[in-house]
């Protein structure tokens, strides 16, 4: 059986699992799961605590949170899942080269990567909004390219050990040539760690994702995000504190369930020690 | 005999350190030919030069002639280069626990070798990669070629590094220390293995090793390396019953013989100098028995003799 299945006989895997499995699903049918529209104003409605009718309560427009919070994983998962995809591809391809090629190529790549790991994620988030504007493109593009650093190194890293491998030697010295040495061997045993540090990034992009969308940046009005959610809610954390409260929850949940899947991916891997030598 | 492989008088630095000083060696086809001497000899060195791979761990050939089939290596482009390696040449490598792919199948890894040099489809590499895995004598190979590699026993795997050797049906094939990581009686199979294939195939066989007693059991011809230089060269008959060098001597004496009283095994003092710190004279004196005043100022020249070449200045004599 392969892996992730395997990491879900674990017991905080299932569970984790079990949660990512049901959010997935519902961003995924989110218009077969909701009885209202996210977007259609109800303001006799406004500030509903939680009922029958609306099992999280509704917003200041009176419409249904729980419908919001469904659309809103729809946002966040799926510009945090885009964005880290577009990273991993292009730090795999920039880390690769520069590892397999070396040289200028290698320091060029190596000192860029090293600068940009020297500010926060989120700084170069902002600024890269900052030039791109608001909206879920430039969300997207923030994030991957905030994140791009962390996948150029581990994908480096895991290529210079490759390189010097018994099985590369092997296959060299039957006649392989580069571009087979570099798609059939070396690129498939990085994958494992690159993928699973993926997952772990995702978790940290909804979170980053949620931030800008809380500064505004985000998805804008009236789709939602989490983080947008969040930024209303802030105004009404005393008339209506479930406005905010479950958005966080939904951040918060996913997350830790996001971190603790991934550790047992981690460990049904057996990469624990290829994870930590990514410098 | 024409020699499929020829080195003649070659010599391999690696930035300024000179490791190999002037080796001579051929092998012709249907041949075995022995490549002895410690760890630290030289013996993989020279396997490198053999295929052209030296450039990757930085060395190079700065004298001499490394030809295959009668070609210049060194006049080759390395495109013309990669078509000889797994087509015409194979290659076992050292390790047979971690020369094959962790994560692809035995079978893709073996069918893709004969794919690129065959250009067999995939289903006739199969079958050709089944057929070579009967021949290695591994049982199941129906199922073997559906296992991953930690699947596996070292025995096993090394027989796999020897079918993808030979997956490309080449004429020579170069074994670094086949059978060093595997168990004794793991290691008398691979020995006979690779010794039926030079008789039933005819290709010729460079086989590295450091035991004298694998040397003795398949090998037709013997070249001795000692710190970077040949030592001594010649058919395997001759050289076990009378070796000229006190090198071979030495290392003869490192076989452990039927009825041999406890401790009475001999094993040679001292150890291997480093490239950077080669002795001057013969490179040998310091662990030498032999050693005079000239072993140690003047390194000996390579004396051909009728079937072979030694270098000592006191060739054969007694301890």
């Amino acid at each position: 059986m392969i892996a992730p299945l395997r990491a879900l006989r674990r017991p905080q895997g299932a569970v984790a699992g079990l949660w990512l499995i049901l959010v997935i699903c519902a961003a995924l049918f989110a218009p077969l799961l909701t009885p209202y529209a996210y977007d259609i104003q109800n303001l006799p409605n406004a500030y509903q605590p939680a009922s029958a009718q609306h099992w999280l309560g509704t917003d200041e427009f009176g419409r249904d949170l729980l419908t919001r919070l469904i659309y809103g994983a729809r946002t966040s998962l799926s510009v945090s899942a885009t964005a880290i995809s577009i990273s991993v591809f292009c730090g795999m391809v920039l880390g690769a080269s520069a590892a397999w090629f070396g040289g200028w190529l290698d320091r060029i790549v190596t000192m860029t990567v090293d600068l940009t790991w020297s500010f926060p994620e989120i700084l170069i988030a902002l600024i890269l909004v900052a030039i791109i504007g608001p909206g879920t493109t430039g969300v997207m593009i923030a994030i991957s390219v905030a994140y791009l650093a962390q996948f150029t190194r581990l994908t480096r890293a895991q290529i210079m050990t490759l390189k010097g491998e018994t099985f590369i030697e092997a296959a060299r010295s039957l006649g392989a040539g580069n571009a087979h040495l570099l798609f059939r061997h070396l690129l498939p045993n990085a994958l494992a760690p690159v993928l699973v540090s993926a997952m772990l990034a995702t978790g940290d992009a909804i979170i980053l994702e949620a931030t800008l969308g809380f500064f505004g940046l985000g998805a804008q009005p009236p789709v939602p995000s989490w983080g947008g959610m969040m930024s209303a809610g802030s105004a009404l954390v005393f008339k209506a504190p479930w406005v905010i409260i479950f958005p966080g929850l939904a951040v918060a949940i996913t997350v830790v369930a996001i971190n603790l899947y991934g550790d047992a991916l981690i460990a049904e891997l057996d990469i624990r020690s290829r994870l930590r030598r990514e410098a | 005999m024409t020699a499929l492989l020829k080195l003649d008088d070659i010599s391999v630095s690696i930035g300024n350190l000179g490791l190999l000083d002037r080796i001579s060696l051929s092998v012709g086809r249907g041949q075995v030919v022995g490549l002895v001497g410690e760890s630290g000899s030289g013996k993989s060195l020279t396997a490198m030069a053999a295929i052209g791979l030296l450039p990757l761990i930085g060395g190079r050939v700065t004298k001499g002639t490394v030809r295959f089939d009668g070609q210049d290596m060194a006049a080759m482009t390395e495109t013309q280069r990669r078509k000889l390696r797994g087509a015409r040449i194979g290659f076992v490598t050292q390790n047979p626990m971690t020369a094959l792919d962790p994560v692809q199948r035995i079978g893709e890894q073996v069918d893709v070798v004969s794919r690129l040099h065959l250009g067999l489809s995939r289903a006739d590499a199969r079958a050709r990669t089944l057929d070579l895995l009967t021949r290695l004598r591994i049982p199941e190979a129906g199922a073997v070629v559906d296992a991953w590699p930690h699947q596996l026993s070292g025995g096993m795997k090394q027989r796999i590094v020897i079918a993808m050797a030979l997956a490309g049906d080449p004429d020579l094939i170069i074994a670094d220390e086949p059978t060093t990581a595997l168990d004794v009686t793991v290691q008398a199979q691979i020995i006979q293995i690779l010794g039926s294939l030079v008789r039933e195939r005819g290709v010729a066989l460079l086989l590295i090793t450091h035991d004298m007693g694998v040397v003795a059991q398949v090998c037709d011809r013997v070249a001795v390396l000692y710190a970077g230089r040949l030592a001594e060269e010649g058919p395997v008959g001759p050289i076990f019953a009378a070796p000229a060098h006190p090198y071979t001597a030495a290392l003869i004496g490192c076989i452990p013989q039927d009825g041999m009283a406890k401790g009475s095994l001999t094993g040679i003092p001292g150890a291997v100098p480093s490239a950077a710190a080669f002795p001057a004279g013969c490179r040998f004196h310091p662990r030498c028995p032999r050693a005079s005043d000239l072993c140690r100022n003047t390194p000996p020249m390579i004396v051909h003799r009728t079937a072979g070449q030694v270098a000592c200045h006191h060739p054969g004599e007694a301890e």
